[in-house]
């Protein structure tokens, strides 16, 4: 019995990530989680957040992902995330800019585009509160 | 027989063309490495995010979702996304998919159902608009590939889930080019919705999992499922964009050659030519000479 599990992390760029891992700690939507072998089958979304990446009992990586799935077999945990950015290279300024342009769009353009650029604020502020956290050692 | 000015002047416009031909060569040769990319990369992705679903679909009959088929719902209208280049120009990569798609229609026309054609990219809409004017009937006709990026085709990916959830159509097909290398493309015909079991190529083998769900089902399902779709559009966008250089640079790179095969020709006969003509003026001063 292997004690290893095989983690991939794909963004729509790139595969990111492949290798054999201890465990991984996934931002599921409900709380942390960890993946260890043979876990249970489970299909997660996933909250902004940190991915963990454990090699012995050590912190390998940690990845910051945006809009996510994680598919855990067995043998394999799979995340598929929209953006990927390794910790260490979270830009915060570059998303308050973003947010910004976005209020601007939101108080020039008609109710029903509004209420689709709010929904996206929204969305962005909490992928912005979670690289915040991210970023405090 | 063409007089030497004729020749000369063929000359001269067959090179030119084969400068422009040389010219959009090298264009759709660096266009080619990007597209290339792009298309390899998002492979993983789109094939990672299609295993899930096709897992879930094996195993899945007990799911319950709208975009998940299953529930015998009879068919009256389908969707046929076209996705085609913008600018011709590229060899047979257009007709291929237009070829294809007359078939299907053909085919869907012969199930007696309905059909609403979208096309992405210019070339399809002009050739499918001739024929089949009145299958362009969904709210948007065309959309050019080359002002698509993710973000807008997501809106418009999520606009084309909400009238399939309104039942304008029950069924989805999408055709594209499929990138198979430089020098080759093959049009590949895919049905996107409902998920069902035959739209996903498998082995006998293969079983589905029972997945635990979190935070539940409903949750899991709704998300994954149209982003599924709309990343498999994404896909064929991303496949077709590389597939048009490809065959763009294959075209320009034989008409190049083409061209040149031509000015060896024309120029072969031009020389034949002035030399017959200056033999035609000595024997003309000889035989002038010997009459004195």
């Amino acid at each position: 019995m292997s004690d290893t599990t095989l983690f991939e992390l794909v963004s729509p760029e790139k595969l990111v990530m492949s290798k054999d891992v201890t465990m991984v700690v996934v931002p599921g939507t409900e709380g942390l989680f960890g993946v260890l072998p043979r876990h249970t089958p489970m299909l997660s979304t996933l909250a902004p957040g940190v991915i963990n990446i454990y090699e012995g009992d050590n912190v390998t990586d940690s990845l910051f992902v945006v809009n996510g799935f994680a598919e855990v077999t067995e043998e394999r945990c799979t995340v598929l995330a929209e953006e990927v950015i390794p910790v260490k290279d979270i830009d915060t300024e570059k998303y308050e800019k973003q947010i910004e342009g976005l209020r601007d769009e939101a108080s020039r353009s008609g109710s029903d585009s509004a209420e689709k650029v709010r929904k996206n604020i929204e969305e962005r502020e909490q992928i912005l509160a979670a690289m915040i956290k991210a970023k405090k050692p | 027989m063409p007089s030497l000015k004729d020749l000369r002047n063929r000359i001269d416009s067959v090179k030119s063309t084969k400068k422009i031909t040389q010219a959009m060569k090298m264009v759709a040769a660096s266009k080619l490495k990007k597209a290339q990319n792009l298309a390899e990369k998002s492979r993983n992705y789109s094939s990672g995010i299609e295993d899930i679903v096709k897992k879930l679909v094996i195993s899945g009959e007990h799911l319950e979702h709208s975009l998940m088929g299953g529930k015998n719902r009879e068919v009256a209208k389908a969707l046929i996304i076209v996705v085609s280049s913008d600018r011709g120009l590229c060899g047979g990569l257009n007709t291929n998919i237009v070829k294809k798609a007359r078939l299907l229609i053909k085919k869907i026309e012969n199930e007696n159902k309905n059909i609403s054609l979208l096309c992405i990219g210019k070339k399809g809409y002009d050739s499918l608009s001739i024929f089949n004017k009145e299958y362009f009937n969904y709210t948007k006709k065309v959309i050019n590939i080359s002002d698509i990026d993710y973000a807008s085709l997501q809106y418009e990916g999520s606009n084309i889930i909400d009238s399939f959830n309104k039942g304008e159509f029950e069924e989805c097909y999408i055709l594209y080019n499929y990138f198979k290398s430089v020098i080759s493309q093959e049009v590949k015909t895919e049905r996107l919705l409902p998920y069902e079991k035959s739209n996903f190529e498998m082995d006998e083998s293969e079983e589905g999992i029972f997945f635990d769900f979190e935070p539940d089902e409903e949750e899991v399902l709704s998300k994954i499922l149209p982003k599924n779709f709309i990343v498999q559009v994404y896909k064929a966008i991303l496949e077709s964009k590389a597939s048009e250089q490809g065959a763009r640079m294959t075209a320009m790179d034989n008409a190049t050659r083409n061209a040149g095969e031509m000015i060896d020709s024309l120029s072969l006969k031009y020389n034949r030519q002035r030399q017959a003509m200056i033999t035609k003026e000595l024997i003309e001063i000889i035989s002038g000479a010997e009459a004195l």
